[in-house]
């Protein structure tokens, strides 16, 4: 039975089922918000309110001609979009979503998981720049070397930000996180800073507007990706997506009380409090133009690190005086 | 390291081919290098096959944007060739149109600088509003894009009560969202941080470079044909030339969107102000031998064209200067110095309109970087030899 539960766990829920249709759910979401925003109507076709456009564009993709560089290191170029695939999956597990027991460590919820999940969502930003260097295109190395520049500047924040709820929960363990939120509902509004400053860096985590610079299209055509075609491009999108959902489930996980309620209602909690942080990065999308490269780092460095400094002495502060 | 990136012929800030090779080191650009000739299409030559009143729907043609600008550039040029003097209110249905045509390129522009930087929901609004004018313009000409309201010795349709109502409401819309759109472009932290101090044009190199338009108006030089050397109404409208002294990308976005507010005037003003009368005279077949240079500003700066006469019912040169031309110098300096990331905002703040702007070609060998010049025979013969040692065609293959 437990290894029923097991299997049901990576494949079903939350595993590569549940993140394939969810991310391209999240995706639609994203874009229809997006076009709401500018006056336009987004996807209407394919399904219901167009619902299902990612899952079309997904398989059309699957099915075009895949075009390798001949000048390519073709090893990488062909396996990048499998690895970037696995790894923001794995990081999907780490989720406290179902299948966890909160007095006992499990595969999937052990002390220091949250540091894991940050790990895991690093990766891909790797796996971007060597996507960008080994199709040897001048435009993709250019794109490597952006998306290497920009993790410079919101790396930190990031980590800073997530890591100081973490700090007043006293635990490493998203489980344990998520459970003194919901025991102390109040204890949130001190992080609304670090909320903000993570949602900002999720943003540019997964470059997209004002933080898109890596595949900028006017400046640099398609950045990393100018050479990924067919299959390859279509995991990639598919890994960003996920990486989307995953990075708003670890906001949710952090900041917004986790998702409790066993499996239905942990279900509903993680929706709703993922597309609420998702709307916010549709927002953020939709109102801002796109910066250069230097100004992400002057502004990383000015404004998101020394305000995730000031959230982490606060943590410091309010754990020393009242707790 | 140093490198070069070919921008185009083909590439996704470009609308129409053009090369632009930029030598960089890191994200610096060092030198640059502008290549024309990818949208060559003859229109010199054709218009001295055509009579006067065919070339006017030819020049028409140059240009998608300004079809008005060249149209009246031209047809300026033929009265004054055949000494017509058109009637008041066509002139001012003339001068309506260039207006309209004036702010609704200066909406597309903000749309694509909105595009360039990244600010997608900018250009979708600008773009929605310039609906408004375009209906506007499809009203008064019955077109879209080729308005085709020029006859040689005024327009061909006259403008209703109906029509002028109507123009006065779509104008007050028109200035409320623009307002709106003057307080985002001066307002919005991170568009106002990719537009200013971008491509540097002091206003000694705007004069040194014969640089037009709102590229030269934004470096703080006056210098408009409006003003400087009025034809149709524009000596009887009052309106001012607008200027920044940024010089940067931001001056000539504030240029464009000042410029609609006056632009707006102009349209208010000739609507309120329309003198009752014909709407032309009758024109000549033939002009007598005379040569004459007309001038017009367009949205993108000053266009002119030199018309030859000899006598009969055709042209014996016509010759276009496009605004975009003359930008080109400006262009190559702006770029220097500049980041990777502001190309595109840079050379799409000269708004070019690259076939405008294409006169010869010049046929380089890729591999030996051999120029050379061709006829058109030799050309010809060139392609079907080539298409003789093609390989047959494969039929494509399904990827799996």
């Amino acid at each position: 039975m437990a290894v029923l539960k097991d299997l049901l766990y990576l494949i079903v829920y939350p595993g590569i089922i549940f993140l394939f249709v969810y991310s391209t759910f999240c995706e639609w979401f994203d874009r229809k918000v997006y076009a709401r925003l500018q006056n336009r109507m987004g996807p209407t076709h394919t399904g219901r309110w167009g619902i299902l456009q990612p899952v079309a564009d997904f398989f059309k993709l699957m099915a075009k001609e895949d075009i390798v560089p001949d000048k390519a290191d073709k090893t990488l170029f062909n396996l990048l979009p499998i690895f970037g695939l696995a790894i923001v999956a794995t990081a999907g597990l780490l989720l406290p979503l179902w299948h966890y027991n909160p007095a006992k460590a499990g595969f999937n919820s052990f002390t220091g998981d949250v540091i894991v999940v940050l790990y895991l969502l690093s990766l891909p930003t790797l796996i971007f720049f060597l996507a960008g260097w080994s199709s040897t295109n001048l435009f993709s190395t250019i794109g490597g070397t952006r998306v290497l520049t920009m993790l410079f500047g919101y790396e930190v924040p990031l980590f800073m930000a997530v890591l100081s709820p973490a700090i007043l929960a006293n635990s490493w363990r998203l489980v344990e996180i998520a459970a003194f939120y919901q025991k102390k509902p109040l204890l949130i509004l001190p992080n609304l800073l670090g909320l903000v400053i993570a949602i900002i860096c999720v943003q540019a985590k997964l470059e997209r507007t004002p933080f898109d610079i890596p595949h900028a299209e006017t400046e640099i055509v398609g950045g990393t990706f100018t050479e990924y075609s067919g299959k390859k491009l279509a995991f990639f999108r598919l890994m960003t997506d996920i990486e989307m959902v995953v990075s708003s489930g670890l906001v949710a996980a952090v900041f917004l009380g986790g998702f409790p309620g066993g499996l239905w209602l942990g279900l509903l909690n993680f929706v709703v409090k993922t597309l609420i942080v998702i709307f916010f990065l549709s927002l953020i999308r939709a109102l801002t133009s796109r910066i250069r490269v230097d100004q992400v780092v002057s502004f990383a460095w000015k404004y998101l690190a020394p305000l995730a400094v000031l959230q982490l002495l606060i943590v410091i502060l309010i754990k020393g005086l009242l707790l | 390291m140093k490198f070069t990136i070919p921008i185009g012929p083909q590439h996704p800030a470009l609308k129409e081919p053009i090369s632009l090779r930029m030598t960089v080191e890191g994200e610096v650009i060092q030198d640059a290098d502008i290549r024309l000739g990818y949208n060559h299409r003859g229109l010199e030559k054709l218009a001295e096959e055509r009579t006067w009143i065919q070339n006017i729907y030819l020049t028409e043609r140059i240009c998608g944007i300004c079809s008005h600008s060249h149209a009246t550039c031209y047809v300026q040029g033929v009265e004054k060739l055949m000494e017509l003097n058109p009637p008041k209110r066509g002139l001012y249905i003339r001068t309506l149109v260039a207006e309209l045509e004036r702010i609704h390129s200066h909406l597309l522009w903000l749309g694509v600088a909105g595009h360039e930087a990244g600010f997608d929901s900018f250009f979708m609004y600008t773009w929605r509003d310039r609906e408004v004018v375009m209906d506007l313009l499809e009203m008064i000409s019955g077109n879209r894009v080729h308005y085709a309201i020029n006859a040689i010795g005024g327009v061909r349709r006259d403008i209703d009560e109906m029509q002028r109502k109507k123009i006065l409401d779509g104008l007050e819309i028109l200035k409320t969202r623009t307002e709106y759109y003057f307080k985002i472009g001066a307002n919005e932290p991170t568009f106002v941080g990719r537009l200013a101090g971008v491509g540097y044009l002091s206003k000694e190199k705007a004069v040194d470079l014969c640089a037009v338009g709102p590229m030269a108006r934004a470096s703080d030089l006056p210098q408009d044909v409006r003003k400087d050397d009025p034809y149709a109404v524009y000596d009887e409208v009052p309106f001012d030339v607008c200027t920044a002294d940024t010089c940067d990308v931001l001056g000539r976005t504030v240029v464009r969107i000042k410029e609609l507010f006056e632009s707006y005037k102009i349209c208010e003003f000739l609507m309120k102000n329309l003198p009752p009368g014909d709407i032309a005279v009758k024109a000549p077949t033939r002009a007598k031998p005379n040569e004459v240079v007309s001038r017009y500003e367009a949205p993108r700066g000053e266009n002119t064209h030199y018309i030859k006469s000899n006598g009969t019912n055709k042209p014996e040169r016509l010759k276009v200067r496009a605004p975009t031309l003359a930008n080109y110098p400006a262009t190559v300096e702006m770029l220097k110095n500049g980041f990777i990331a502001d190309i595109p905002l840079i050379f799409a703040a000269i708004d070019p309109c690259i076939c405008c702007a294409e006169r010869t070609v010049n046929i380089v060998n890729a591999r030996t970087g051999e120029e050379k010049i061709l006829r058109f025979d030799e050309l010809r013969a060139l392609a079907e030899e080539r298409f003789k040692k093609m390989p047959p065609k494969r039929n494509a293959v399904w990827p799996f």
